[in-house]
């Protein structure tokens, strides 16, 4: 059994005589960085699922509702080196492996992942069991397993096949001991002396694999990725660049880029049931409406960027996809019955770029109101990467929101926060760019006037003056923040962390890259790819004292 | 890591004899040393439970005008005046706690966070959102909750699956229940040994689940020699979920529940999830009612419900504002000297608390009812929301405590820190401590005006 490789020996193998063969970091592109700290990363909830159904089959229902993921700095992919398994989380993990096993495993489909027959049906057969153990067992923890990992698992299934008179129940045993151990559940990252400078770190092969194909595709490395890692060829730059190109060329990147503007955008909000509005005030807003708009804004995101499409003109283009329902919403004509069609709005209509969508309006707005504060804040936050304080906690906010009494508009409601200094130095920031959208209410339907007074959408944006959405969208696209806060989120969502301090020069290095590659989103994944940030790292996450003194 | 039972060793033993079917011998086997089946005339359990309003209240109209025993009704507290059906009304079971402040020690004061972390786990923080300590449930969860199935059952009934009232250390949420349905299912369903259901015969597959426990365990600890102490101190977490489901599964090997009390619970009526305050008032009947039958049949020791969030989202149908934006948003109505509505989600608030606490007097126990076995904390995350108040959180507890405390009493705080109600609560639950909170929020003496 000498041909699989043990984990441990593997491990001290390669810190004591280092690496054979690949030039890690040296042939990196970009500064030369420390990378920041790894951590164990738990798959979302999608990853679970995505992750299931590659490696077992697509046939299978998995449970979704395991244990909510944490969105922590902006972004899940960051809350996922934070999070754990609580007790109620790994019921639901067992209860869920158990339900996958079975159907994985069944009549119709055991013959699709069983790399043989058992002697009997109705005993156990160890030589199989093993087999189908290792098989599946490298595509669940993303490496080959230990000797020992095979052995326990081996066991579990006779011992299985023994109560239950049946071998392939005994292997259901075994595979839920799969899906339920923390080599599946968290993506292990892992470290090696880089043998170029011993006194560097840099992630091994099927750290570097898991790495790339969760950033790309959102799922567990295939066999290809992973043979390229456990061969050792995967740390050689040429190999690397060449994977980086199939993943990024592949259909399956479309997964992948869904999942990333997803997370920046929060749009998880709309998969839980959370952007409800009142039936009451707007009748129109239904689950279809809200499950169709957030698919409109990933539609169009996804055609401008694999078109090879600059990143800025997402926030004044005019071309997107509509449903008959959206069309409604729009109140443009759509001829398709069901499904999509490609539509591009008229030049004299206020919808360009994604922040006209209703998928963002709706998001950025409460339940029964618009909110020129919360889309000025993601305007800020999410797609200038600026700070904005959290507002002091004694704060009369009665005149800003009365929309009974005397100010029946948005702006002048607001126009206190501006004549109020504790208000003024925050509210500066947002609302001036939110009341450019106030012609989208709660719904993100058109209006001319709201409680009976015209609203006024001019604003301003960092000294551009604009009148309306079209206008917001423009000096959204030219803003100089844009560019660089795509490639700090994009690289924090690629290694599930903030950046450290020494790799903002690598940040600048790469937002110089992406101007020059006139904003082209897949030659930035790329460079990040092949950057020190990505591939190196100073080791293993310590605990910090959150708060410090408690 | 101290030695542990091996069961897959135990199995094989079995095995080797051909014997399927298991008995009790074999069966105490898998039990921990403080074993989970409730001997004829074992005194009762004793239950830990937290219920969370969000937006505080009025403190003037709310905090009663008398202190100590029948304290005289206020105009928020109105709704505790029901009559239950086994004697008296519910205000007679709950106590309320007025005037105990929150001290910052010039930390910020974090709207809607501030002063309820600091509530539940003794600490300011320092960051906003971020719990430098684990939340009183879970603090007395993890000394009394390793002996029955569930360590504990947390609730929600604002549909928002990402709104997580009890934390772990680091702040690791326990995800609540949403759905009535759900619980029903997780506590109820299949698994359940009914103790009405004729003779019960253990699931043999009970056992090879436990044998793929044993086989992750391994797994978490090698993983545990290769990361740092931050992952380590998740991978704790880990283990500790796996031991919890191992608990689970001896639980459920020892068969029904010898507990008098103890009935399955009907299935729930339809559920209607939403924040429109009627479909919240709803949820949180349903999921008392379950709990209650959990708690009967000892399932959990401990409970958690979040009626309401902190930035409470409670509505009324056709209203563009939410209860948490009217606290802020609506004027005080001069003639009332109060924010009409605003107020009235602070009395559907009580509303559901008085339900609460209701459902949990409808189950027969002991010479008594299951609410005389409980210890139920209520309170929110402000006193006057409009100006994120923390002065005076309003805070009540029902029930008492298997005798340990008396009930239906009054007590001003005169600005001690919260942490005092969260020191006696423990100490209470029958944990060792003497001191809780750090810096001005430091409790060292405990509410001794309820205790017994």
């Amino acid at each position: 059994m000498t041909r699989y490789p043990y984990l441990m020996a593997a491990v001290l193998a390669v810190a004591i005589v280092g690496c054979s063969s690949g030039d890690g970091s040296a042939g990196s592109s970009g500064p030369s960085v420390d990378g920041g700290p790894i951590a164990l990363r738990r798959l979302t909830t999608e990853q679970f699922v995505r992750s299931i159904h590659d490696v077992l089959g697509d046939h299978i229902t998995v449970p979704s509702r395991i244990d909510p993921d944490e969105r922590r700095a902006g972004l899940l992919a960051v809350g996922s080196s934070f999070a754990s398994v609580t007790p109620s989380g790994f019921e639901k993990y067992e209860a869920a492996a158990a339900a996958v096993a079975e159907q994985a495993l069944d009549a119709d489909h055991r013959a699709e992942l069983v790399p043989c027959e058992p002697a009997s049906g109705s005993s156990s057969d160890d030589v199989c069991a093993r087999r189908f153990i290792e098989q599946v067992g490298r595509r669940l923890f993303r490496r080959s397993l230990s000797q020992a990992e095979i052995d326990s698992r081996v066991e579990v299934a006779r011992n299985a096949t023994l109560i239950l008179g049946d071998f392939y129940q005994g292997l259901e045993l075994a595979l839920s001991s799969l899906l339920v151990s923390p080599d599946f559940l968290f993506r292990v990252e892992r470290a090696e002396p880089d043998p170029g400078d011993p006194s560097r770190l840099r992630l091994t092969g099927t750290s570097i694999a898991t790495r790339l194909s969760f950033f790309l595709w959102d799922t567990s490395p295939d066999d290809e990725l992973l043979d390229a890692a456990e061969s050792g060829n995967l740390l050689d730059r040429d190999v690397l660049a060449a994977q980086v190109d199939r993943l990024v060329s592949s259909p399956r990147a479309e997964i992948g880029l869904r999942t990333l503007f997803s997370d920046f955008y929060d749009f998880r909000q709309f998969d839980d049931g959370l952007v409800r509005k009142d039936a009451a005030l707007f009748p129109a807003y239904t689950q279809t409406i809200a499950e169709d708009a957030k698919e409109q804004t990933l539609r169009t995101i996804v055609a401008h960027l694999t078109e090879g499409g600059d990143y800025r003109d997402l926030f004044t283009s005019r071309n997107t996809f509509l449903t008959r329902n959206l069309g409604l919403m729009y109140r443009v004509p759509v001829v398709t019955a069901s499904g999509w069609e490609a539509h591009t709005f008229d030049e004299d209509s206020p919808r360009a770029g994604l922040m006209s969508h209703v998928s963002v309006m709706a998001l950025y707005s409460h339940t029964g109101r618009s909110s020129a504060t919360l889309r000025g804040k993601f305007v800020r936050e999410v797609l200038l990467c600026q700070d904005v304080p959290t507002p002091p906690a004694n704060i009369d906010f009665s005149i800003v929101e009365d929309t009974m009494g005397e100010l029946r508009t948005a702006r002048e409601r607001l126009e206190v926060h501006v004549t109020n200094d504790a208000c003024a130095g925050c509210h500066n920031l947002m609302d001036p760019i939110g009341l450019a959208f106030e012609n989208f209410d709660a719904i993100g339907a058109f209006r001319e006037q709201e409680n009976g007074a015209t609203i006024d959408a001019s604003g301003e944006l960092d000294g551009v003056s604009y009148d309306g959405p079209v206008g917001v969208g423009e000096a959204l696209r030219d803003h100089p923040e844009l560019g660089p806060c795509l490639v700090r989120t994009l690289f924090r969502y690629s290694v599930g962390r903030d950046a450290t301090p020494d790799e903002w020069p690598l940040l600048d290095f790469l937002g110089e890259r992406f101007a020059e590659s006139e904003f082209r989103v897949a030659d930035l994944v790329r460079e990040i790819v092949l950057s020190d940030g990505f591939l190196t790292t100073s080791g293993p996450r310590e605990a910090e004292m959150v708060g410090a003194e408690p | 890591m101290k030695k542990r039972f091996d069961r897959r060793t135990m199995l094989r033993g079995t095995l080797a004899g051909g014997a399927v079917s298991m008995g009790l011998p074999l069966l105490d086997c898998f039990l921990d040393d403080n074993g989970t089946a409730l001997a004829q005339g074992a005194p009762l359990p004793l239950r830990f439970g937290a219920w969370m309003w969000g937006c505080g209240i009025n403190p003037e109209r709310w905090a009663p005008t008398t202190t100590g025993e029948g304290w005289e009704l206020s105009p928020e507290l109105v709704a505790l005046d029901r009559e239950l059906s086994s004697g008296g009304k519910v205000r007679d079971y709950v106590s309320v706690l007025s005037g105990f402040d929150v001290t910052l020690d010039g930390r910020p004061n974090f709207p809607h966070s501030g002063g309820l972390v600091t509530t539940l786990t003794g600490s300011v923080p320092e960051q906003d959102g971020v719990y430098v300590a684990p939340t009183l449930d879970s603090v007395i969860s993890s000394q009394i909750g390793g002996v029955t199935r569930f360590r504990s059952i947390e609730m929600s009934a604002t549909g928002n699956p990402n709104q997580a009232y009890s934390r772990e250390a680091q702040g690791i949420p326990n995800a609540p229940e949403l759905s009535p349905a759900a619980l029903y299912a997780r506590v109820f369903g299949p698994e359940f040994a009914d103790p009405n259901a004729g003779p019960f015969v253990p699931d043999p597959r009970l056992m090879l689940r436990q044998s793929v426990l044993s086989v992750v365990k391994e797994d978490a600890d090698r993983l545990l020699q290769q990361v740092g102490t931050h992952d380590s101190q998740r991978l704790d977490q880990y283990f500790t979920s796996v031991r919890q489901l191992e608990q689970q599964i001896n639980v459920l090997l020892a068969g029904p529940p010898d507990l008098e009390a103890c009935m399955k619970a009907p299935q729930p009526v339809s559920e209607d999830l939403g924040t429109e305050v009627g479909q919240s008032k709803l949820t949180n009947q349903l999921m008392a009612e379950l709990l209650s039958f959990a708690l009967a049949c000892d399932q959990t020791r401990v409970f958690s419900m979040m009626f309401s969030a902190p930035i409470s989202g409670l509505r009324q149908a056709g209203s563009s504002s939410q209860h948490h934006q009217l606290t802020h948003d609506e004027a005080i109505d001069p003639d009332l000297g109060y924010q009409p509505e605003a107020t009235a989600f602070v009395l559907d608030s009580m509303e559901a608390w008085a339900d609460f606490i209701e459902r949990l007097a409808a189950i027969p126990e002991g010479d008594g009812t299951l609410l005389d076995n409980c210890l139920v904390f209520a309170h929110s995350d402000v006193s006057f929301a409009k100006v994120h108040g923390i002065i005076g959180l309003p805070m009540m507890i029902a029930g008492r405590a298997g005798g340990r405390i008396k009930p239906g009493i009054h007590v001003r705080g005169n600005a001690a820190p919260t942490t005092r109600v969260g020191l006696t609560l423990q100490q209470v639950m029958g944990l060792n401590v003497e001191s809780w909170g750090t810096r001005s929020m430091k409790a060292t003496l405990p509410v001794s005006e309820i205790l017994v």
